[in-house]
């Protein structure tokens, strides 16, 4: 009685959560330009779109080099504050920590406004590498929260060993810590990425008047109207957002990453 | 190796990097948006009083009191609606089989990454004429004709609730997972049903969790701008849109910093009580 109840209330959320994608789905296989669902014919034209279009092939190439490189800066940034937190007993050097976490804590528009601030400030408004920059500060916080999980999930003993046989920090690093941290640096790099991917309003605050995003292009088209594309756009993230976070399931803990990284948020 | 100080200042070495990159563009650009919301107010107090008295006007007027309340009334809305589905959910789903919620985790983190423009314009989809669910109830015979059912106050919240659900969940997961199975159990073998179960031994045990959750997804929903834009009216526009409008397309930019300095103290304040929550949590 109370499996079937649990079964019916599961049935519904995830009916709450796949029905706009459902729709969607439906409406980017429309054979002509129409908003319509049941669609109306069949056609995948939409998604050849994506790729032929050049406008939403550079907002796509756009999004996808601010995202691999923003989400590679936020690690790079990440990842040696994490590690120096773990391997000295520093108390004030925890304030980083929380800067590393701030940005992504406050409502947004609060950290997009203050990038665009300063950027307007310093002269460099509109240039394309302030995205990158801003994005990996925004996201910082996502391979931190992992990183900072990961270095906690190792063996001060091994580490000792290494020391005791003379190795320096470097080597400690390179050798033993490196490869015991590599799962924690990807499933960080997922996360900045796939958020990178789809954030709005601070690349729309930083570099919205010469730069199109994928999601700066939909919100623009939006305005003017309706065109299938948005809907294959968005399809497009959806699928590519689940194979990351699966391919992160698949090689990582995601249950323990989620268990530790929302903790460590609250 | 023990963890110990910094003896040397090559020691500090790491941290150079991270310790420069998140004071140069985090640190100094937020300090530089409350320097622009003070500056421009003695500057304009000085200088120019008419547009320091308009700016101070809006500030404190009527409108903008009606954003405010209305952006806190709907952030609360939405924090209430998510915790109440997001608990029992989350409770069923970490007694599930690992497999089983792995599927559920992807497919929640998969719709929380998802941009606030497609969750928009999905829900704007699905609630458009065309191609909305009223034309399922037609076809169901339910309704005579298909309706658009946007912009409206309801879309708005269902656009949100869409949004921040998969975040309350995940915000809750880790301390049901720690939650002791054996207090269900033990009620279960007093007699107890399931239902009866959850709602006296596992909501109040985790009462805390519970009122912590409200905030950080309370907060989460303060921070909406784009969904109030795509499915609503301009009377239900929050302060993010507001700040967004005035920094953008106004050109207000010390009115803005302004605005967003008052939502960084509401933030900070509701941070506060999160962590006060929490203490009180760990002490109980």
């Amino acid at each position: 009685m109370t499996g079937a109840l649990s079964k019916v209330y599961f049935f519904l959320i995830g009916l709450f959560l796949a029905a706009p994608m459902i729709v969607v789905a439906g409406v980017s296989v429309n054979a002509k330009q129409t908003l319509a669902f049941p669609p109306k014919g069949f056609s995948l034209s939409w998604y050849g779109e994506i790729f032929l279009n050049p406008e939403w092939r550079n907002a796509l190439f756009a999004s996808l080099t601010l995202a691999i490189l923003s989400a590679a800066l936020a690690v790079a940034i990440a990842l040696p504050l994490a590690w120096f937190l773990w391997r000295r007993i520093a108390p004030w050097a925890n304030i980083f920590q929380l800067l590393g976490i701030a940005p992504f804590t406050l409502p947004p528009v609060i950290t997009a406004l203050g990038l665009l601030t300063f950027w307007a400030t310093t002269g460099f408004y509109g240039q394309p590498w302030t995205a990158v920059v801003s994005h990996a500060i925004f996201f910082v916080t996502l391979p931190l929260v992992t990183l900072s999980l990961g270095f906690t999930a190792i063996d001060r003993s091994l580490v000792e060993a290494a020391a005791t046989m003379g190795a320096d920090d470097k080597t400690i690093f390179r050798t033993v810590v490196l490869p015991l941290i590599l799962p924690y640096i990807v499933s960080g790099y997922a996360f900045a990425f796939v958020l990178s991917l789809n954030e709005y309003i601070v690349a729309y605050m930083t570099v919205g008047f010469t730069m199109e995003t994928l999601p700066i292009k939909i919100f623009n088209a939006l305005r003017y109207g309706y065109t299938p594309t948005m809907a294959s756009v968005t399809i497009l993230f959806v699928a590519t957002a689940a194979i990351i976070f699966s391919l992160v399931a698949r090689f990582g803990d995601l249950p323990k990453l989620l268990g530790a990284m929302s903790s460590d948020d609250t | 190796m023990r963890r110990e100080a910094p003896q040397k200042l090559s020691d500090y070495g790491p941290l150079f990097f991270p310790a420069t990159m998140l004071i140069v563009f985090f640190v100094v650009p937020f300090a530089t948006m409350i320097a622009v919301s003070f500056f421009q107010r003695q500057q304009g107090g000085f200088y120019v009083p008419a547009f320091q008295f308009a700016n101070y006007e809006r500030f404190l007027s009527l409108f903008f009191a009606n954003v405010l309340g209305f952006s806190l009334m709907l952030a609360v809305t939405v924090a209430i609606c998510c915790v109440v589905l997001a608990v029992p959910f989350t409770y069923l789903l970490t007694r599930m089989r690992r497999k089983v919620q792995i599927v559920w985790l992807v497919a929640l983190l998969s719709v929380l990454s998802l941009s606030e423009v497609i969750i928009g314009f999905a829900w704007s989809t699905l609630f458009s004429r065309t191609a909305g669910i009223t034309n399922l109830l037609v076809m169901a015979g339910i309704m005579s004709e298909a309706k658009a059912l946007l912009p409206s106050f309801g879309a708005v919240l269902t656009g949100m609730v869409y949004q921040a659900f998969p975040y309350t969940v995940l915000v809750l997961y880790p301390a049901l997972v720690r939650l002791d199975p054996t207090l269900t159990e033990a009620a279960r073998t007093l007699g107890a049903s399931p239902i009866k179960a959850f709602f006296t031994v596992v909501v109040p045990a985790l009462r805390n969790t519970i009122t912590a959750t409200l905030i950080m997804v309370f907060i989460f929903a303060l921070g909406s701008y784009l969904l109030p834009q795509l499915l609503g009216r301009p009377q239900h526009w929050t302060l993010s849109v507001l700040i967004t409008d005035q920094a953008i397309y106004q050109s207000n930019m010390p009115f803005a910093a302004a605005m967003a300095v008052f939502l960084v103290l509401v933030t900070l304040g509701l941070v506060a009580l999160t962590v006060l929550a929490g203490r009180k949590g760990e002490a109980a």
